[in-house]
């Protein structure tokens, strides 16, 4: 089962309100390549993956939650006080318009998520190398992100998300080579 | 609305939140080294620095989970603000 502890897993501090920014990062929410793909990737190929890397996947998964709502904290932080005029001015009067400043999971082109956007192959190496590209994937759009970001507090925030796909992305490769190691030991009579 | 915080309670939720890093990362890297014994002993001993600490920051502010794995006062504050967000 779940519990929930009330804190982030790193604090997530705005400058300024800046509706713009928070169109931007969306993407890390709803995107094919955000959080939440990354957090139902994992927690739904965890139950056949092998026993070796059960763990890896579910703590991973985990982790991937935090994610998400640090996300969410910046986006919500970001529009909190944003007037309708100032949602508009940043491109996000669409969103304004159907769901006021709630959050939504879709991309930063407004694209709502889809499964279509996960894999579970029941192929343990299959499903491992979907989840080092991801992780690579997910690396790169925040690196974009700090790139278009001058909002400090943010990209203190950000860097510290990108760094996080770097060393998931490291634990899965070791992963696919316990699978090799554990398949090259076994016996053949 | 969320409420406004006394210094302390952020400084002692980063305190908090720079354990349970250290322990989030020794966690990912003993998933795939489990057989290193000094990663394993850092991870216990963090664990323990960890529960003392919550045990102390929940006395002085709110407790930090639902379900039973924290206390309440009365009345009832398991759902106290501030929430994550409003922090």
């Amino acid at each position: 089962m779940f519990y929930y502890e009330k804190k982030l897993q790193y604090p997530v501090r705005v400058s300024t309100c800046n509706p713009m920014l928070a169109k931007f990062l969306i993407e890390q929410y709803g995107g094919a390549d955000g959080e939440l793909a990354a957090a139902l990737r994992y927690m739904n190929q965890r139950y056949t993956i092998p026993d070796k890397v059960i763990g890896l996947l579910n703590d991973i998964a985990m982790e991937e939650f935090s994610h998400l709502e640090m996300i969410a904290t910046m986006i919500y932080k970001l529009t909190k006080d944003a007037t309708p005029e100032q949602m508009v001015a940043a491109g996000i009067g669409d969103h304004y318009v159907n769901h006021d400043k709630a959050l939504f999971y879709h991309n930063a082109a407004g694209v709502p998520w889809t499964a279509s956007y996960i894999q579970a192959k029941g192929d343990p190496i299959a499903d491992l190398y979907e989840d080092i590209a991801a992780e690579e994937k997910a690396r790169a759009t925040y690196q974009w992100l700090i790139d278009i970001s001058d909002d400090p507090d943010i990209n203190d925030g950000l860097r510290f998300l990108r760094e996080r796909e770097v060393v998931h992305s490291m634990r899965f490769r070791e992963a696919v080579e316990i699978l090799k190691d554990e398949q090259n030991q076994k016996k053949f009579f | 609305m969320a409420k406004q915080m006394p210094p302390e309670y952020y400084q002692c939720l980063e305190e908090i939140q720079a354990l349970d890093f250290v322990l989030v990362e020794l966690n990912l890297y003993l998933d795939t080294h489990n057989h290193d014994f000094d990663a394993i002993q850092q991870f216990n001993e963090t664990a323990k620095l960890s529960m003392q600490l919550k045990v102390e920051f929940e006395k002085k502010f709110h407790p930090l989970m639902n379900f039973g794995r924290s206390y309440s006062n009365y009345p009832w504050n398991i759902d106290d603000s501030p929430w994550p967000w409003q922090v």
